[in-house]
């Protein structure tokens, strides 16, 4: 038992988890101890099950209660003999205690190697069942009742003669919600006897208690932590136990649930301060001021005043540097080059604009609309348009170099790489055009149109087509790989770190290995999406048409936040310095703060905004469904 | 490959300017000088060798240590290529568990889990990447990398309850390694420039209060429960898994390794015992023998996996 003085911890503590082969549960009809008999196993805890049972000595009636079972594995008999006198210790004081949210002890006995505590029966569900349950989130003020109940409850314990019990593990299981929506306490501290931590081994993740409890210090302060984090996991759906311990400032409750009121969630925030003197002194102290709070939100709900938006100093504040206005919509993204910013038009022409004043200098006109974005080499510029062509226009002059013909419209934006234009047509066709020449190199005909514009990478062209397919072709135009999505790839990808990026309207983001085609990840949005993505440090931001706009980890794909926008996004967002760029599709041009997709200003023009803006010496630049080719400070 | 792409593209004929004659620089009187080992010379040579098919030379070590009666740990590896066409895919899996406690031995719960895992993907992705009809997943790697997590803590809660253990394995395909984590074993980013890049968060209790600022790097050392985790298989808490992918570094190395290394053996030191081993399997055992020299407290096993593309 001992070994040079120490104890041998591997024999000391036992962990009473139940062992599937070993001990079997008490089956349905066995009268335990000649009184109880067992009907039904309702729960199984971490020790043993709790079953319905009907208590016997009341023959005339049917009296029901809950036998809970607490399997002592304990090999070394000195060690199951203090465990279960510790254990009727606990018992004793929690049959003196009198409390409507407290489930009475009827009996405690230990038997044949278990032990039982004999309970009021509870109906109803705990909270961890109603969590799962439930879609949308709890109201603020169910929850409040919640709280406040259990704060007298708490406070009764915290204020017991001669010592105060400490629950030390309220969590969302431990909570029942009665019939009458009452909240009931159990699994009392009897479950810590049987759980002992030590040294050198793992203990339950616990992600309600507080850091003090694992130094093995417990006061009610642990209590007022534990109740604060199980109001941040009911108002947020975010079970810490999944989450690095002492995380709960990381998850601020108003970003993940906009509907709780600053009142409440500061209270909440102070029961979790991580030293326990900067938490409130008692739990009476916390229910106080969840009265206050419930007073307040009471009050503003039957008032109920909807304030009109009012545009904030930031967004009055801005003003574009210039504007351009065209014949018909811009849908494209502008492509700056050399203080020229060109941009296509549904009026046919492609536009040079001077990026320092908006001075108009040359326009093209193609015989078709002009939607994508412009490509451009030290020469030219190329643009395809609605006319079946790709042109190759000198940028300085706006003359014609050459033009290159499709059999159907050209929507795409093309890429310049290795001397060569590559552009994908309606025609179901990308090609692979000689820069020199003017002539085709080669083409892939893929079936479907190509609207997304293709990335090119050392030695392979990565490009989406509208019946969901992602292409992967080599320089010779052989078709190395195919990913099939559900719905349209109408977005360019994006290719970093070996990885391509990209959305589909098949409503998921895929991460896709671009040597092997593999998926590595992917990520459900609300709807489908015709965003290309951008990548800034390492993440990955992309806004879909469910209105949001996201920031996932590239490696992980976990969400670090999203961005809830008052229409659906549908201009690609563009990244530069401290902020992302992004249209919407009534218009608005959002400029974020990437790190935490806080608003820094918002600029409204007239019509959808659909291509991505393009920022250069701190200005952006971005076209709109309202013609206008706008000039904004960023 | 450059060279047939120029020939196929006709790119501009680069322009080759006169260099002129670079100028000695004196040298302050106090700076020491030693020469490279020729194994060094030959880790950072700029003449770059390049290797069809990309492949993976993996080293290992284990020892139960210098105060530990058994051990406790699993390492697993396997490693494979296939070169047909002209694609060449390489396919690893590599796998360190640390098992603790329970009343049955901790290496009941680490070989659960390690062997859980490994069955599971190799029987799922083997005939996709090596089988008669090869056909990429439907799944993506992310979330079969959480089934097969889930597979392990199945197994270890089934096969060693009351234990637990860590778990971190990265899966090669291609040049992308995808990492599944849970506990305080370790994997690193090794890069031929010097960079030793932690991939893996520990779970332990005492990295949570560091982070927080609550603890110092030195107070964590002597913190009485320094082994504590808050996250680890077997346990029955639901917890999620930590898995990210990222690109393996090239040149350079993939190191994976159970605490009782990273314990003992400083970060500069691992990076000095692996660039100046001539293998992975000579780096590992040097590494085992420098975690023993430090007192061994701890059951250690490490892989050392390397790159060549």
């Amino acid at each position: 038992m001992t070994r040079e003085g120490k104890l041998d911890t591997q024999h000391i503590t036992q962990n009473f988890t139940p062992n599937p082969g070993s001990t079997k549960h008490l089956s349905s009809g066995i009268l335990l101890v000649n009184r109880y008999l067992v009907q039904d196993v309702i729960g199984i805890g971490g020790m043993g099950a709790v079953y319905r049972s009907r208590d016997m000595h009341f023959p005339n009636v049917v009296k029901l209660v809950a036998v809970k079972e607490m399997v002592n594995l304990a090999r070394d008999p000195l060690v199951r003999q203090t465990i279960v006198q510790n254990f009727e210790r606990e018992a004793h004081i929690l049959v003196s205690l009198s409390h409507v949210a407290i489930p009475k002890i009827f009996d405690f006995f230990t038997y044949d190697e278990r032990s039982y505590l004999v309970l009021e029966l509870v109906n109803g569900k705990d909270l961890e069942a109603l969590l799962n349950e439930t879609q949308g989130f709890f109201s603020e003020d169910q929850v409040i009742a919640w709280a406040i109940e259990l704060c007298d409850v708490l406070d009764f314990l915290h204020k017991h003669k001669p010592e105060p019990i400490i629950f030390r593990d309220i969590k969302p299981s431990n909570i029942m919600i009665n019939q009458e929506g009452h909240v009931m306490l159990v699994d009392f501290g009897i479950a810590k006897l049987f759980h002992e931590g030590q040294k050198g081994t793992m203990i339950g993740t616990e992600g309600y208690s507080p850091p003090e409890q694992y130094r093995g210090e417990a006061s009610p302060l642990a209590d007022i932590y534990a109740l604060g984090a199980t109001m941040h996991h009911l108002l947020t759906h975010r079970d810490p136990r999944l989450e690095p311990p002492f995380t709960f400032a990381e998850r601020p409750i108003r970003q993940i649930n906009p509907a709780v009121s600053l009142e409440l969630e500061t209270v909440i925030n102070t029961a979790l301060q991580y030293s326990p003197s900067d938490r409130f002194p008692s739990t009476e102290a916390m229910k106080e001021s969840m009265l206050m709070v419930a007073r307040r939100t009471g009050a503003l709900a039957r008032i109920r005043i909807s304030t009109p938006s009012i545009p904030s100093a930031a967004d009055q504040g801005v003003k574009p540097l210039w504007t351009f206005k065209c014949e018909d919509e811009i849908r494209g993204g502008p492509a700056l080059f050399n203080n020229t910013v060109f941009v296509g038009a549904y009026d046919n022409n492609l536009y040079a604009i001077s990026s320092t004043n908006g001075e108009f200098q040359w326009k093209f006109p193609s015989e078709g609309g002009v939607v994508g974005k412009p490509a451009f080499d030290e020469a030219n510029v190329y643009f395809g348009s609605e006319d079946h062509r790709l042109y190759a226009v000198l940028h300085r002059s706006g003359k014609i170099g050459w033009t290159f013909d499709t059999s159907g419209p050209v929507r795409c934006s093309p890429k310049v790489a290795e001397g060569h234009v590559f552009v994908g047509s309606d025609d179901g066709c990308m090609y692979a055009i000689n820069i020199a020449s003017g002539s085709r190199t080669w083409k892939v005909d893929t079936g479907a149109p190509i609207r997304s514009s293709p990335v090119i990478t050392g030695d392979m062209v990565y490009f989406g087509t509208e019946e969901g397919e992602l292409f992967c072709v080599d320089f010779r135009g052989n078709t190395k790989w195919r990913f099939r999505a559900r719905r349209a790839i109408t977005s360019s990808p994006l290719f970093a770190q070996g990885v391509i990026y990209f959305s589909s309207l098949d409503g998921t983001f895929y991460a896709v290995d671009a040597k092997s085609g593999w998926v590595i990840w992917r990520f459900r949005m609300g709807k489908g999406s015709v965003c290309s993505p951008v990548k800034v440090d390492n993440n990955i931001i992309f806004g879909s048409a469910d209105g949001n706009l996201y920031c996932l980890d590239a490696g992980s794909s976990k969400e670090l936040w999203r961005f809830k926008a008052d229409h659906q996004i549908s201009g690609s967002p563009t990244a530069f310095k401290d902020s992302v760029y992004c249209g919407s599709a009534e218009g608005t041009l959002y400029a974020l703060e990437h790190r935490n997709g806080r608003v820094r200003w918002k600029f409204f023009t007239s019509g959808a905004i659909t291509g991505a803006p393009v920022v250069h010496n701190d200005v952006v630049y971005i076209g709109s469904h309202d013609h206008i080719l706008y000039a904004l400070l960023a | 490959m450059l060279d047939f792409i120029k020939k196929y593209f006709k790119a501009p004929e680069p322009q080759v300017t006169e260099a002129k004659p670079t100028e000695p620089v004196e040298l302050p009187a106090d700076i020491r000088t030693a020469p490279l080992s020729s194994e060094q010379i030959e880790m950072v040579s700029s003449v770059k060798v390049d290797f069809y098919p990309p492949q993976i030379i993996v080293g290992s070590a284990q020892s139960v240590g210098k105060q530990r009666d058994h051990n406790e740990d699993t390492l697993l590896t396997f490693n494979a290529i296939i070169a047909d066409g002209d694609m060449g895919i390489p396919f690893g899996l590599f796998v360190i568990a640390d098992g603790m406690g329970g009343h049955l031995h901790g290496e009941v719960a680490s070989g659960s889990a390690a062997r859980a895992l490994s069955e599971y993907l190799i029987k799922l992705l083997y005939p996709s990447l090596l089988g008669l009809d090869p056909e990429p997943q439907s799944d993506s790697l992310q979330e079969i990398l959480e089934n097969a997590v889930r597979e392990a803590q199945q197994a270890v809660l089934k096969r060693a309850p009351g234990g637990g253990t860590t778990l971190t394995a990265a899966l090669v395909i291609g040049e992308q390694v995808t990492m599944a984590h849970v506990g305080d074993s370790r994997a690193y980013f090794i890069y031929m420039d010097g960079r030793m890049q932690a991939m893996t968060l520990d779970h332990s209790l005492v990295r949570r209060l560091v982070d927080l600022g609550q603890l110092t790097e030195e107070q964590a050392r002597v913190y009485p429960q320094k082994n504590v985790l808050y996250r680890a298989l077997g346990q029955t808490e639901p917890f999620r898994p930590d898995i990210h992918t990222h690109l393996i570094p090239h040149p350079g190395f993939v190191l994976i390794c159970s605490d009782g290394l990273w314990g003992c053996v400083s970060d500069t030191e691992m990076f000095n015992i692996i660039t100046s081993s001539s293998n992975p399997s000579m780096a590992c055992n040097r590494l085992v023998e420098a975690a023993n020299n430090a007192g061994g407290p701890d059951n250690i096993s490490v892989i050392l996996v390397q790159y060549l593309g």
